[in-house]
């Protein structure tokens, strides 16, 4: 595939050229003294895709809150490139090429597919001219083939999915967290999906952390992968080793299937 | 069916300001989660600032004397200075707080900007001579229009036509649909939430301001109260049009300003002094009826 974007990366490498990371660093997050994450610590580079799993309530969420600004770690430093978060705002994360989908979507539904898209293209500095162009090519390369002025609360299950990994692709950020986007997809849809995301790291020069409880979309399309359990980095491997690994099938693959 | 015609004038022309006042409170609330009771005092404010500030009984007329374009980019600009510093004094702070304590805070804001407008004009009502020239009747047949109406009516459609257009198809009109309807999320995609608050602010200011004129014009008079009934009967509006939706404000807006008058016209002589009570019952039989209001909004519970 080869896709190019009109609009050259303007806003997002505003004076960090070289943010070649997203990193945690001991991170520890603590609610009312209970440890939510403890001494996590990941580095997500700009050409990979990163699967990161673990049980419901091992932290998952947690994690990406803090790696997007909307969780302050009580321990540790979260950051991009070289550069220190702890007194940005998540509109600075994102600002900054740090994107996220949600599981459910979280999409504008009352607005229109496209609007949904061009909404982020404005926020991050583009002309409205320039938006809809932007819009319209991530669109496209998303596969949404619905009526661009359709509201985005009419479309179908899985391209509400597609439409939020369009929305987190605005401007090309250099790192996007993508929270569960497989959960109730057909084995056929998952393919597509699993096209669709493993393009990311090449077409976008984009790091993907890729949190997904379908182990044969992660373990498919992952270079590598964190085990999460307990609030602790159980193991961290490639998906073969992972697959081997004796610990976390007993934690996690184990209660799976 | 003259009268009948008459009364679907004045009912309208009513409606008009309660659906203003009704959509620079929706405004907010769709951003903010704020229930701004302060929005009726900022109509005060746009009032009060026609004039000389002094306790004289007699209210001397200063930027009320000014041109009318000039009388009005005035006031608007007042307005809106005082609605943005409310932000800045005391929402801004609160950014956390849930939507409870904020109207708490907003009733404070109310009395704190009632209490000063106490100590620079006084508390006694007092009359105003302003504009009275647009208080003159047209004739449209058989009917007799106060030209007043019409203006009113005329302006309220305008604004809503600009706010749509706004709202449609500007830049940041569009960022504040998306943060209307999920706060956080439109932060996640960048949407800076300063920007979008101080423009709900600034545009509910210039609404506060219009009605300030209109009202003021038509009743001739000033008082340190005189925004707290607009914005109960706002409030009602809003929330028989279902919160949280700037289409189901105008409605209620709307719906609010025909009910009273065709219940003060209507209703039997003896009754007509009950007639907020007849109003207000309606208004808790809609509720019973559709307890999100007339059109609900899809997620004002989920809210941040």
């Amino acid at each position: 595939m080869n896709y190019t974007f009109d609009i050259e990366q303007p806003l997002l490498m505003r004076g960090d050229g070289n943010s070649s990371e997203l990193t945690a660093q001991h991170l520890t997050v603590r609610f009312q003294g209970l440890a939510a994450i403890s001494d996590v610590s990941l580095t997500l580079h700009r050409h990979e895709v990163l699967g990161l799993i673990g049980p419901n309530g091992a932290g998952k969420t947690t994690l990406v809150n803090c790696l997007t600004g909307f969780q302050r770690p009580t321990e540790g430093h979260v950051l991009v490139g070289r550069e220190r978060t702890s007194d940005w705002s998540p509109v600075d994360f994102r600002a900054r090429g740090v994107a996220r989908t949600f599981q459910a979507g979280r999409l504008f539904k009352d607005m229109s597919i496209l609007e949904n898209v061009e909404a982020g293209a404005l926020a991050l500095g583009l002309g409205r001219r320039q938006a809809v162009e932007h819009a319209r090519e991530l669109l496209d390369w998303v596969g949404l083939k619905a009526d661009p002025y359709q509201k985005a609360g009419m479309l179908a299950y899985t391209d509400q999915r597609r439409l939020s990994i369009a929305r987190a692709m605005v401007l090309s950020p250099a790192f996007v967290l993508l929270d569960e986007p497989a959960a109730g997809m057909s084995d056929a849809e998952c393919e597509d999906l699993m096209e669709l995301i493993s393009s990311i790291p090449s077409l976008f020069t984009c790091g993907v952390l890729l949190i997904e409880h379908n182990m044969r979309v992660v373990m498919g399309i992952s270079h590598q992968i964190h085990v999460l359990d307990g609030g602790c980095i159980l193991a961290k491997g490639t998906p073969g080793e992972i697959q081997n690994n004796e610990a976390v099938m007993a934690a996690y693959l184990g209660m799976e299937s | 069916m003259i009268s009948f015609f008459q009364n679907v004038i004045d009912a309208v022309a009513l409606g008009s300001i309660y659906a203003l006042v009704a959509l620079g409170i929706g405004l907010i609330f769709g951003i903010l989660r704020l229930i701004n009771f302060a929005h009726g005092d900022m109509i005060t404010v746009g009032c009060y600032a026609l004039i000389v500030p002094s306790t004289d009984a007699a209210a001397q007329l200063l930027i009320g004397s000014w041109t009318p374009l000039a009388a009005i980019a005035a006031i608007a600009i007042i307005v809106l200075l005082v609605a943005l510093s409310t932000d800045a004094l005391v929402f801004k702070h609160l950014r956390r707080a849930s939507p409870t304590t904020l109207m708490i805070a907003s009733f404070a804001v109310s009395y704190v900007t009632q209490n000063a407008l106490l100590m620079a004009y006084g508390a006694r009502a007092k009359g105003v001579d302003f504009w009275s020239g647009v208080n003159v009747q047209i004739a449209i047949g058989e009917l007799r229009v106060p030209l007043l109406q019409l203006i009113t009516v005329a302006v309220t459609f305008a604004l809503m036509m600009l706010l749509n257009l706004f709202l449609r198809y500007t830049r940041y009109g569009i960022q504040m649909r998306a943060a209307a309807e999920d706060f956080r999320m439109a932060q996640y995609i960048g949407v800076r939430g300063n920007i979008v608050i101080g423009l709900a602010f600034a545009i509910s200011g210039m609404l506060a301001a219009t009605v300030s004129l209109l009202y003021v014009t038509q009743s001739g008079s000033l008082s340190i109260t005189m925004g707290v009934p607009l914005v109960l009967f706002a409030f009602v509006a809003v929330v028989i049009g279902g919160m949280g939706n700037l289409l189901g404000s105008v409605v209620g807006g709307f719906l609010i300003g025909i009910l009273l008058t065709m219940l003060q016209a209507y209703l039997p002589p003896d009754l007509r002094a009950f007639r907020d009570a007849f109003a207000f019952a309606f208004v808790i039989l809609v509720l019973l009826v559709r307890p999100a209001g007339l059109i609900p909004a899809r997620n004002t519970i989920e809210r941040v």
